[in-house]
């Protein structure tokens, strides 16, 4: 599908991770590359939102980090509204439409700087406002819109709880008029209360100003409140995109499979259950073939030693070899078998 | 009944600074039964660490308990001198940290963390003490537990120094855990395997666990009773299943509504207005009243005591038999 607003596409990074030239020719080490993210591809429609998850180690907020421009792929290409972010000037004309929203309120505020400095920075920035009483009308105006108030541009952020500070740094975001907003873990230094006000929010922006939300979390109740479409992590790939609701209902692949079952929940009050051993593996060793396959309770000597690729399947991505053959039913067969 | 294991009455913890006296605990009771699991649940700043932290005996300074008392066992362990509170901590109540990485010493291998603890505590020789070490770290599911002694805690990942940790607390058969967000810092697959363990562990021992946590899924599948903590004192506290599905107290109602499920479509979260209060400046009457959707009268002028409504007690003036007609007829009005 052509024309969707981000495209991202093979998106790959490796770091090096080798010791000093020194230790390495005392040594004689080789060079060693970690890779955090492993041709990753996704859309997003304009209006929508796309949630990343996955468990730590998993290269999400590596994945932000390259779409909003904080780190350069090593490879691969990101479209936004059809203007490559790889070409310098069309990058700098991208800067404006897009914005990000980091985890930590408390780490994300500059503590000697007023609230309206913070948040006019990036009209300062961007030259969008040159009147300094049009520029304080907008500041008040955007601190109402994230349900604060006008007169809080003079104080600082200490003055503000954890919930405030994240509004905050929603209405620093939204100074420039951006069109797509990267939000790596909003609300996971929050508490519940305080999570669901700021969730609120952000899908009551949405709606007002039709933004765009790459939206990465580790929580998969909270992706489900605010995601379109939702692709899952494992060791820096993607494993299966669906939409939220089929994914849900019917997880494919079996690691979404047991990320669901993992989760505790409230409306199961004492349930007794089986969990998924072993841990996410070490991405400088990663397995051979499919990287699931050490913890896959469906593993056979294919997924030992072929990669599977991302196919197809009624609409949504699966990376398996077992969906792939059929022998791990998905969707309506699963609910017919 | 049988006498509770663990009796909390009217703790009262106080925090001196120099603009005035907190209060960060504030009269708060509760038992706790052998081989139970209590969920102490809240959001930041309800007090729910410092309650685990005034049992075990581990307020940081200048925290102090300023009345109420801890009785383990029949016995008062609150104000002890360090000496004696020493032989209980690790020996009759143990502790499990958040961070697993924090709560292992770097420099000693968890072999000899094990047998130090083992012990301390236990008559045992150096080698009783290793064999000890070893069924302990096979016992939270540790493989090859006999080669893994000698290893360091960096060589184990995260979700395995926390059954490090687990074993530790276990090494000395405690008869109570306190256990401070055990799995806040795990992914939720390992978060599970972790929960798994210390419910089935402790069920086998029949030690009682007193649960801190800020996530209400992790006290709802582990916990047999919870409370619900708000501003240092207790908002509800009653058989989980109540609590979690027919909770009465509007701040636990309000708690309920906000936590995104995955059983639930996408719909409007339920908000609470606004955030807990600060400890400096707590409202009059009930610290939730400024919140609260069905506040009226009283609450802006008395704290409430804890009411039976069911199975449970919650501390809200909309369950005082004597007020409850006020109640309605403001709501009517």
């Amino acid at each position: 599908m052509s024309g969707a607003f981000v495209e991202v596409e093979d998106l790959v990074k490796r770091f090096n991770v080798s010791k000093p030239w020194l230790n390495r020719v005392l040594e004689r080490l080789p060079e060693q590359t970690l890779t955090a993210v492993s041709g990753v591809s996704f859309e997003i429609e304009k209006g929508q939102t796309f949630a990343l998850v996955g468990e730590s180690g998993s290269g999400k907020s590596t994945v932000a980090k390259m779409v909003i421009g904080l780190l350069n792929p090593t490879d691969g290409t990101i479209r936004i509204d059809g203007r490559s972010t790889s070409d310098a000037a069309e990058a700098t004309a991208l800067r404006r439409r897009m914005q990000m929203i980091f985890q930590d309120p408390y780490a994300s505020l500059n503590p000697r700087w007023r609230i309206d400095k913070i948040i006019s920075e990036p009209i300062r920035v961007f030259g969008l406002l040159s009147d300094e009483a049009a520029i304080d009308r907008r500041v008040g105006e955007l601190l109402e819109l994230v349900g604060l108030d006008a007169r809080d541009a003079v104080k600082y952020p200490h003055e503000f709880s954890g919930g405030q500070r994240q509004r905050l740094c929603i209405a620093r975001a939204l100074s420039s008029n951006p069109e797509f907003l990267v939000c790596d873990e909003p609300t996971s230094a929050l508490d519940v209360s305080v999570q669901a006000q700021i969730l609120n929010l952000m899908r009551d922006l949405q709606d007002e100003l039709g933004l765009t939300y790459l939206f990465i979390s580790h929580n998969l109740a909270v992706v489900r409140y605010m995601a379109n479409r939702i692709g899952v992590l494992y060791l820096g790939g993607l494993v299966e995109i669906s939409d939220t609701k089929e994914l849900f209902t019917a997880p494919a692949h079996p690691y979404t499979r047991m990320l669901l079952d993992a989760v505790p929940s409230v409306a199961q009050v004492g349930r007794v259950r089986q969990p998924v051993q072993g841990e996410i593996p070490n991405p400088i060793n990663p397995p051979s073939g499919c990287v699931f396959h050490p913890r896959c309770p469906f593993a056979n000597d294919r997924c030992k030693a072929e990669v599977p690729a991302l196919k197809v399947h009624d609409g949504r991505s699966i990376a398996c070899h077992a969906v792939d053959e059929g022998r791990l039913p998905i969707g309506a067969e699963a609910a017919a078998a | 009944m049988t006498e509770a294991l663990l009796q909390v009455r009217d703790l009262v913890v106080e925090f001196p600074t120099r603009h005035a006296l907190l209060r960060a605990i504030d009269e708060v009771s509760f038992d706790v039964h052998r081989g139970e699991v209590l969920g102490l649940v809240g959001e930041s700043g309800a007090g729910k660490s410092i309650t685990g932290a005034a049992i075990i005996g581990l307020l940081e300074p200048p925290g102090r308990i300023a009345s109420g008392s801890v009785t383990l066992a029949g016995e008062r362990i609150d104000g002890l001198p360090l000496e004696q509170m020493r032989k209980i901590r690790g020996k009759k109540i143990a502790m499990i940290f958040q961070d697993p990485l924090t709560s292992l010493n770097p420099l000693y291998s968890i072999g000899r963390q094990l047998v130090e603890t083992i012990t301390t505590h236990l008559d045992m020789t150096d080698a009783q003490a290793r064999a000890r070490a070893v069924s302990l770290l096979e016992d939270v599911g540790i493989p090859a537990a006999a080669d893994r002694l000698d290893a360091y805690p960096h060589e184990f990942s995260g979700g395995m120094r926390q059954r490090v940790v687990i074993a530790l607390a276990l090494a000395a058969e405690p008869e109570l855990i306190i256990a401070d967000e055990p799995t806040t810092a795990l992914d939720v697959s390992v978060q599970a395997q972790v929960i798994t363990l210390l419910k089935k562990l402790c069920a086998e021992r029949g030690t009682a666990v007193i649960l801190v946590t800020h996530d209400m899924g992790v006290i709802a599948e582990t916990a047999n009773r919870v409370a619900v903590m708000y501003s240092g004192r207790i908002a509800e506290i009653g058989p989980v299943e109540d609590v979690v599905h027919k909770p009465q107290h509007p701040y636990t109602v309000g708690l309920m509504g906000a936590i995104p499920d995955l059983e639930q479509e996408g719909d409007r979260l339920a908000q609470i207005k606004g955030s807990m209060p600060r400890l400096d400046r707590l409202p009059e009457g009930c610290a939730f009243n400024p919140r609260c959707p069905h506040a009226f009268a009283p609450c802006c002028e008395a704290k409430p005591g804890l009411y039976e409504v069911g199975a449970s007690l919650a501390a809200c003036f909309l369950h005082d038999p004597a007020r409850a007609s006020d109640a309605q007829l403001e709501a009517a009005q």
